[in-house]
């Protein structure tokens, strides 16, 4: 059944000089699904994620895409196999307009005269433009700088352009940690659009109540090491909360608070 | 109908608007913005308001005195012209997050190595240009590689060449010709039909012709125009504009200089070849300074040590007037080009006044500090319109 799993990472670990930021850890992401990843901060979260997009290899272990074992030297070669990662910074330049920004370092082009390839503006704007309407996003104008656009929107600008460039894994590095709730709300809407339009989704954050609903299963790194991957019929809310958020560490606070005030 | 409230302006641009948005629906959040708001966000605009000025100013201070005259107007531009092409290279350059302060020695080094091999090697003339050209890109690309490679910044690593390239001037002019300036080599571009023809002098010599024997430009007591043509300094200048500017406004290139200077991570992050693209912007700094170089030896017919001292500072100068942002992801070839002309303008047309000519840097110090602020505010509303 190994084919079942679009990206597999096996008994990996990540080493950085005397670091460990990884040790041993497995994860299976299935075609089409919602995955978890949760972790407190220093967990290895962003190790892994920058593992699956091919900015790091592994030390050890072996990362298979589609049952076949890969080694990417390059955020590239893993862009090319379909995988593509949207990071906290969002790879967006403010100055630059959306359609712009949409279209960076893929631009659409068309010859001029017949023969200056220049970039397909009107092209590039329309698109744009429809692939945001298509998320729910109204731009006046594809050609306004990104910096109008609130956090949200940007969010949702960088989801939509990693779909449009046919991401079939789409990694999500914490897209709701900066954002208020109503816009989370709309990137995770945007999330459940994406699983709909079968694209497998890795979602990286530390806020249960934001991957709950939205998440098939979960994940949960501790220390660079996995605790475990829980399918969402198996665990409860309140069991991810306690094992992730640091559940005896804040129930040690609280014993401890309360012996002091008695 | 609440219409009768609304300007003309305001109409127009209303109707414009509804037309293509009938089917989509409005997004109340958005509102719409005047057309003079939009003319604000553009980065020539100060440069262009600076034009302006500097025009006025000298159209009252100096208007009687024929620095509008023709043969006036082609000695400020000449200068706008110079400056121009090395200013084209640095706008590229600076919207890609980098400087390059070596621009002014490479015109001195250029300079000599034009004017030495065919004096004192033997050389032809038409190898010695093609062997400048190639020696300064080489040159431009050490000076990317370093830049990328190091991830230092450009200012430090051009800095350094600033200082190497001028004192090897020095050293080769003094070596070989014992003396600061290499001269005798006007000769040599004369008798090079090729080179002669796509550096030295001036062209479009049967237009001034014309004009002339209609009267509609002044001639001198022989009957040729005053002016015998247009100076090719400024041809050049008008081709890299035109050039350059279409590159980073329609092809795929330019957006890739906006990208790498907005956020160079963002760029990388999307699959823009940044290292590749930085490189070659200092290749084309390089390029323009030794075309600097190489059409100031054919108009003067000498190489010397001093060529291009702090020419990279004008550079820079005319770029940010032109609007571009210092940290690069923003700016436009056009502003840069207003910027050049502004100091043509300023530095020739200040000894047509009464105005003590000490004055010019006074002028140009005021006139950066003044556009660098002004860019300051609009980059602050472009950026974040909320």
């Amino acid at each position: 059944m190994a084919d079942d799993f679009i990206l597999e990472l096996d008994d990996v670990s990540k080493f950085f000089g005397t670091v460990i930021a990884l040790q041993g850890v497995t994860l299976r992401l299935k075609r089409g699904e919602v995955h978890c990843l949760l972790g407190d901060n220093g967990a290895g979260k962003s190790t892994l994620i920058k593992t699956l997009a091919g900015v790091h290899l592994p030390s050890s272990g072996t990362y298979r895409v589609d049952g076949e074992e890969v080694r990417f030297n390059s955020p590239r070669e893993a862009l090319d196999r379909g995988i593509a990662t949207v990071y906290q910074d969002l790879a967006l330049v403010p100055l630059m307009s959306v359609a712009r920004n949409f279209f960076a370092g893929r631009e659409p082009r068309k010859k001029l005269f017949g023969v200056i390839p220049v970039i397909d503006m009107n092209y590039a704007n329309e698109t744009a433009r429809d692939k945001l309407a298509e998320m729910g996003i109204r731009v006046r104008d594809a050609s306004q700088p990104v910096g109008t656009m609130s956090g949200g929107e940007r969010q949702c600008l960088a989801i939509a352009r990693a779909i449009h460039f046919g991401a079939k894994v789409l990694i999500l590095d914490e897209p709701t940690a900066a954002l208020g709730v109503k816009q989370s709300c709309n990137v995770l809407k945007l999330i459940h659009q994406a699983r709909e339009r079968g694209i497998s989704v890795i979602f990286i954050t530390h806020n249960v109540h934001h991957a709950y609903p939205i998440a098939d299963s979960f994940t949960l790194l501790n220390r660079g090491q996995s605790m475990g991957t829980f399918s969402k019929k198996d665990i409860t809310k309140e069991a991810v909360l306690d094992m992730m958020a640091g559940g005896t560490e804040i129930q040690s606070l609280v014993d401890e608070l309360e012996g002091r005030a008695a | 109908m609440s219409a009768i409230n609304e300007s003309v302006p305001n109409m127009i641009q209303a109707n414009r608007a509804q037309a293509p948005e009938e089917s989509k629906p409005t997004d109340e959040r958005v509102r719409k913005l005047s057309p003079w708001r939009i003319l604000l966000d553009r980065p020539e605009l100060g440069s262009i308001a600076g034009t302006v000025l500097v025009f006025a100013f000298f159209g009252i201070f100096a208007g009687g005195s024929g620095m509008f005259a023709l043969d006036g107007i082609i000695n400020w531009a000449q200068v706008a012209g110079y400056l121009g092409i090395i200013a084209v290279g640095a706008c590229l350059l600076m919207i890609a997050g980098e400087f390059d302060l070596s621009m002014g020695s490479m015109i001195g080094f250029a300079g000599v190595m034009v004017a030495i091999p065919p004096m004192y090697l033997g050389w032809p003339l038409w190898a010695a240009v093609i062997f400048a050209f190639v020696g300064s890109m080489a040159l431009g690309a050490l000076n990317g590689y370093l830049v990328v490679r190091t991830k230092l910044p450009s200012f430090i690593v051009t800095l350094a060449f600033m200082f190497i390239l001028r004192g090897l001037t020095l050293v080769l002019s003094t070596s070989f010709a014992n003396s600061t300036i290499v001269s005798g080599i006007g000769d040599k571009f004369t008798d090079d039909p090729v080179i002669s023809a796509l550096f030295q002098g001036t062209t479009f010599h049967w237009l001034f012709n014309g004009l002339a024997s209609m009267n509609l430009i002044t001639k001198l007591p022989s009957g040729d125009p005053v002016v015998g043509g247009l100076p090719k300094v400024l041809v050049w200048w008008i081709v890299m504009a035109l050039a350059a500017g279409f590159v980073l406004a329609r092809t795929r290139f330019g957006n890739w200089i906006y990208t790498v200077g907005g956020d160079s991570n963002a760029a990388k992050n999307v699959g823009v070849p940044v290292r590749r693209v930085k490189i070659s912007l200092f290749v084309l700094t390089a390029f323009c300074a030794c075309l600097f170089g190489v059409l100031q030896v054919a108009d003067v017919g000498s190489a010397a040590a001093d060529r291009g001292l702090q020419k990279e500072f004008e550079a820079i100068i005319a770029v940010v007037i032109g609007g571009t942002l210092l940290t690069g992801g923003f700016g436009s070839v056009i502003g840069a080009c207003f910027g050049a002309l502004i100091f043509g303008v300023v530095q020739i047309g200040i000894s047509y006044t009464n105005i003590d000519s000490d004055w010019y840097r006074v002028f140009l110090g005021g006139m950066l500090l003044l556009a660098v602020l002004f860019n300051h505010y609009i980059r602050s509303r472009a950026a974040a319109t909320k």
